[in-house]
């Protein structure tokens, strides 16, 4: 079974320049969508294939500040999970607005079990 | 120097697939590239909240035709986490057999993609010619040319007898003498050197900072491949991954060369040392409401399938008509997932990662795929900047774009 670490949401960024700087790198990130509790992300680290995974727990409409300018590789994860579940990340390095994959009109977030509206960040 | 911005794809001569790249030049050089994807994007992940988990092993392999086995054996290997299933050995040795022959006819079909991308077209007509003996071998052991749906839940559906094992050998003797024939052109040659070698380079910094992985990871020097954690066979045929170190795009090329002959030796041992017994686990959990699911098939279709090209070009013996033992084709898989699990294997492309869901019902609650040109895409963008508008096709190539995977 999954193990993982809690992740508060003030410590994404500290965590992840953590990571980042021991020499982890990132595997990608995982947003699941939890029905009323809100939004389950994890973040999946590496290093010599050993795998840490934090779980991040939030509300819906929660901002989430970006790890892109930490990790580069983080700014596709975090534009698809905004396309897909409307969660929305700040300061993201290249930042797609929600058209990474939909159409810059579409408002209903495609994965998300009940439909959210987006917010700007 | 005025700046001006040229649309690289989606389509494009040198890309089988719709990746969309804004180049920003100046005087014929790059200094920005900016992606666009989602032109063929499916959705695939959500499809995992109306199908049965069984299913889902069949939509997973549609991810991608090229990699279609792995993205199954990773699939099942996460399920089979959840579900507390222990696989036999000998699926586990069948598993590999196929995922490694899968990487072979990936890299053959990219080496020869990446000769046609400059221009090559007689060396990319060789290595097609050296993928079809590939294709053969999995037409005659599963039925299907890509598409092999040979993993399920708790195994494999299909098996080797000792007459196709020794049939594969035969084959895998043919085509390796046949690859070390085009080694000196696709790794001496002057064009393809010139074209090469310095363009496209990731330092060993960058490829780990950045998040590559696969070929490209270790052709900037590190020796990671998600092989090294064991699954499948991987854990009793002591792997080591190949490297190496310039980081350029014939570094990326060598690497897959190499590969590619690694892999007829993994095939080889995982012949060798494969042991008896079954080949999928049969679970039963308890529920009563789900049907078992029972996966037959008919080896006839599969001769038949095999021989009606009448041009077929076979230069050693056919594959033997042999019926499968029975049993061998048969699975059953009963139960409902409820738990989480990570798993990774190593696609042609790079590390697959599956994050998987189940909620205790029949359908898993969220099924999440992170594929290796997806990690590979951030790496690209940082390579781009700085090199020439002609050396763009050869450079984009070099990290062997799925944009199907990509896109899910």
């Amino acid at each position: 079974m999954l193990e993982t670490i809690p992740l508060p949401l003030d410590e994404v960024v500290a965590v992840a320049k953590e990571h980042f700087d021991g020499g982890w790198r990132l595997v990608t990130m995982t947003a699941v969508d939890t029905g009323e509790a809100g939004f389950e992300i994890f973040y999946h680290y590496d290093k010599d294939l050993v795998m840490k995974h934090y779980r991040l727990s939030i509300p819906k409409e929660t901002v989430v500040p970006s790890i892109s300018p930490v990790y580069f590789a983080a700014l596709l994860v975090e534009n698809e999970i905004r396309d897909q579940f409307g969660i929305c990340f700040s300061d993201i390095v290249l930042d797609f607005g929600g058209a990474l994959y939909l159409e810059a009109e579409v408002r209903a977030m495609p994965f998300c079990k009940v439909s959210v509206a987006q917010k700007q960040s | 120097m005025a700046r001006t911005i040229l649309p690289f794809g989606p389509q494009h001569p040198v890309l089988p697939e719709p990746l969309h790249l804004k180049l920003t030049i100046e005087n014929e050089i790059v200094v920005e590239a900016l992606p666009t994807l989602g032109y063929v994007h499916r959705g695939l992940e959500k499809l995992c909240e109306v199908r049965d988990f069984n299913q889902m092993v069949q939509i997973v392999e549609r991810v991608c035709g090229i990699c279609s086995c792995l993205h199954a054996l990773c699939y099942c290997e996460g399920i089979e986490e959840i579900m507390g299933i222990e696989v036999p050995r000998r699926a586990k040795y069948l598993r590999t057999i196929w995922g490694e022959l899968h990487r072979v006819h990936s890299h053959l079909l990219w080496l020869g993609l990446f000769a046609d991308a400059f221009g090559f077209e007689s060396l990319f007509m060789q290595f097609w010619r050296v993928r079809e003996r590939i294709m053969d071998i999995m037409e005659a052991t599963c039925g299907n040319r890509v598409v092999v749906s040979v993993n399920v839940v708790g195994g494999v559906r299909r098996d080797l007898s000792p007459e196709q094992c020794q049939w594969i050998e035969q084959q895998l003797i043919i085509s390796e003498k046949e690859i070390r024939q085009l080694q000196t052109t696709i790794l001496n040659d002057y064009t393809v050197k010139k074209r090469c070698c310095g363009k496209g380079v990731l330092t060993k910094e960058q490829a780990y900072q950045l998040g590559a992985v696969g070929p490209m990871l270790r052709g900037s020097g590190w020796a990671q491949d998600a092989r090294q954690t064991g699954y499948a066979a991987f854990g009793e045929l002591g792997f080591e991954p190949i490297v190496e170190y310039d980081g350029d795009s014939y570094a990326r090329c060598a690497v897959r060369f190499r590969e590619t002959l690694q892999s007829f030796d993994i095939v080889r041992l995982a012949i060798a040392r494969m042991p008896a017994g079954e080949t999928a686990a049969t679970v039963d959990s308890g529920s009563d409401d789900d049907t078992p699911t029972t996966i037959t098939g008919n080896r006839g279709n599969i001769i038949q399938s095999y021989n009606r090209d009448k041009h077929h070009h076979i230069t050693a013996a056919p594959p033997p008509n042999l019926d499968i033992p029975a049993g061998a084709l048969a699975a059953k898989v009963k139960g409902k997932p409820d738990g989480e699990a990570v798993t990774r294997v190593e696609q042609p492309r790079g590390e697959l990662m599956y994050y998987l869901k189940g909620d205790g019902s029949k359908h898993m609650d969220r099924v999440r795929i992170r594929t290796p040109t997806f990690a590979n895409i951030p790496p690209l963008l940082a390579m781009l900047p700085g090199c020439e508008l002609a050396d763009v096709p050869v450079i984009v190539l070099s990290i062997d774009p799925c944009i199907s995977c990509t896109e899910r």
